[in-house]
């Protein structure tokens, strides 16, 4: 009776949680095929799951249209996320690795003042670097979307708490062995810390490729902009084109979906377990 | 150099530059993009301040009193955009967390395909609000989406009030529930299995286990999720511009929205400047009451 109870339990559960995956998935199984469809079939009212005829002209289109480069916009997005993911890893790295384990005078003090800013609400930084960025000569440009985003102290925190969790005998040992600080650092702890590097390289790179706000901003002429900026201007002169609307969010969308499906795991542990705000 | 330990090893101190050589290229970073803003974004507004205009002229305060004039131009629309991110945040932030905390609920368990549920809520996430914009637009078209189809309705859900609300925050759920729930999933396998089967010999039933164990247990990081989705919600952009681009009548255009347009666009910087410390106040001290109001409560529970 009470296994049995158990088991009707169980059933429901799953018919719970798969009811709202299928609910969760639809929206996206639906951008997809409306990529597929032509320009009537995806205005039109009554709504198919199956594109008939299907096609890519919608593809073909979006990739060849001069108005909208998508291949540049996609290239940038590309070299944008990488090089942020990049530069958060070679500034963070060392940075964390002196804060978790060397000792100096002003450490907690660094450490404080780096970390407050976590408090400090972005909004209010949002003009000022603008104008730094100007400064700079960067508006309009790759820079202003790599770099000013790295000085956020999210990148230093999470690795300082993962050096500190490394077992100090290796260090010792490298140290006893003649290793400098420098060496210690580039051939014992750096390979130990492998799975934080790869989660927070993945996480910079993916809050790079998805950064909405900033980039449509800061970037400007057709070809300097990245994807989300691209598609944010290309719904404007296009409201009504949801066939180019779908197949642009599709492209978008792949490499995510791609990076997410290999990487699902990382990404989600990495999350859940630093707390990082979205 | 060398010094003895006191295992007698000889180890090499370091010299007193190498940590801060070690941080050099991220303070350098900070310097310029996180603590000099902080300080220039101030300054900036105190001043009359286009980025084409050379002269920059000192104004005081005036363009925080403006904010607080009616009779200003910048007033009335501040505070309509700080009503917009009021309204937002506060129907967001509930729903943002009792429904991820009962998907977490439910997912708290060893069964099959569970990572694989856990993996399809969190989709949605690594989307991007671009995607999630420009999907939604679609979905939510009056005329051809298929929210209106399959719900039978005839709803402007992207110009009339109080449709557009209700567009944005569920699109809004559906973006980040997963986050949340992640986040929620991995402070509930935090808490010790043996609390639950002491409670269970002491005969205690699956509310009294939930209200005694599972929620003191998650405190922590329920702070810490209602703090961030607080922050997350009064920082609300895409959805705003790119499903109901601030319609009705710019009832739905949020305040860094109108931010970033004053600052960004119309280059009235000193103006953004001002409102976006506005709003910064705003935003510290709904943290405070958030902190304060779970420090409060762990105190009352101490003494009870």
């Amino acid at each position: 009776m009470r296994t049995e109870l158990r088991g009707l339990r169980r059933s429901l559960l799953h018919l719970i949680l798969a009811v709202i995956a299928a609910l969760y998935l639809s929206p996206l199984v639906y951008m997809a095929v409306t990529s597929l469809k032509t320009r009537e079939g995806a205005g039109s009212t009554t709504p198919e799951w199956i594109p008939r005829p299907a096609t890519l002209d919608a593809y073909r289109e979006i990739l060849g249209s001069t108005d909208f480069p998508v291949v540049t916009w996609f290239v940038n997005s590309v070299a944008a996320a990488t090089g942020h993911a990049v530069l958060v890893l070679v500034t963070a790295a060392p940075a964390a690795y002196a804060l978790a384990r060397l000792d100096f005078r002003g450490r907690r003090a660094a450490f404080a003042v780096i970390v407050a800013t976590l408090f400090v609400p972005p909004v209010v930084l949002l003009v000022p670097n603008f104008l730094i960025v100007n400064e700079l000569a960067w508006v309009d440009s790759l820079p202003a979307v790599i770099v000013p985003a790295a000085a956020g102290a999210f990148g230093v925190f999470f690795l300082r708490q993962f050096f500190t969790t490394l077992p100090g005998e290796l260090e010792e040992a490298a140290e006893l062995d003649g290793c400098n600080r420098w060496q210690t650092f580039a051939r014992v702890v750096l390979p130990l810390a492998k799975p934080a590097l790869v989660t927070l390289f993945v996480l910079s790179f993916l809050s790079n490729w998805n950064d909405f706000l900033w980039p449509l901003f800061v970037l400007l002429s057709p070809e300097s902009l990245t994807l989300p900026a691209g598609l944010g201007n290309f719904q404007g002169a296009n409201s009504i084109r949801y066939d180019l609307l779908m197949a642009g969010a599709m492209i978008a969308s792949i490499p995510v979906l791609l990076l997410y499906l290999v990487a699902q795991r990382w990404i989600i542990e990495g999350i859940s377990r630093s707390g990082l705000k979205g | 150099m060398s010094v003895p330990t006191a295992s007698g090893v000889r180890v090499r101190r370091m010299r007193p530059w190498t940590p801060w050589a070690f941080l050099a290229p991220y303070l350098l970073l900070f310097a310029v993009f996180m603590a000099l803003p902080i300080g220039f974004g101030f300054w900036t507004s105190l001043h009359e301040w286009d980025i084409n205009v050379p002269a920059k002229p000192f104004v005081g305060l005036s363009n925080y009193a403006d904010l607080f004039d009616p009779s200003s131009v910048d007033g009335p629309r501040f505070w309509t955009a700080m009503k917009a991110t009021g309204i937002f945040t506060v129907f967001s932030v509930p729903l943002l967390i009792v429904l991820p905390l009962l998907v977490a609920l439910l997912m708290n368990g060893r069964f099959r395909g569970r990572n694989l549920y856990r993996a399809v809520y969190f989709a949605p996430y690594v989307l991007g609000v671009a995607v999630v914009g420009l999907l939604w637009r679609f979905l939510l078209d009056g005329n051809i989406g298929l929210v209106n189809h399959y719900l039978g309705l005839d709803v402007q859900w992207t110009t009339d009030l109080p449709g557009a609300w209700v567009a944005l925050i569920g699109v809004t759920v559906w973006w980040t529930l997963g986050l949340n729930s992640v986040i929620f999933l991995a402070g509930l396998q935090d808490i010790p299995r043996e609390l639950y089967e002491a409670a269970m010999v002491d005969g205690a039933g699956a509310w009294h286990r939930f209200r005694a164990i599972t929620l003191p247990g998650l405190r922590p990081v329920t702070l810490f999720v209602v703090n961030a989705t607080i922050l997350a919600s009064a920082n609300m952009f895409g959805q705003s511009y790119l499903i109901t681009v601030g319609a009705p009548a710019d009832q739905t255009k949020t305040a860094i929205y109108l931010i970033a347009e004053t600052g960004l666009r119309q280059f009235d910087m000193g103006t953004a400047s001002a409102m976006s410390f506005v709003l910064a106040a705003f935003l510290m001290a709904a943290s405070g009451l958030v902190f304060g109001a779970f420090r409060n409560r762990r105190t009352a529970g101490d003494t009870a």
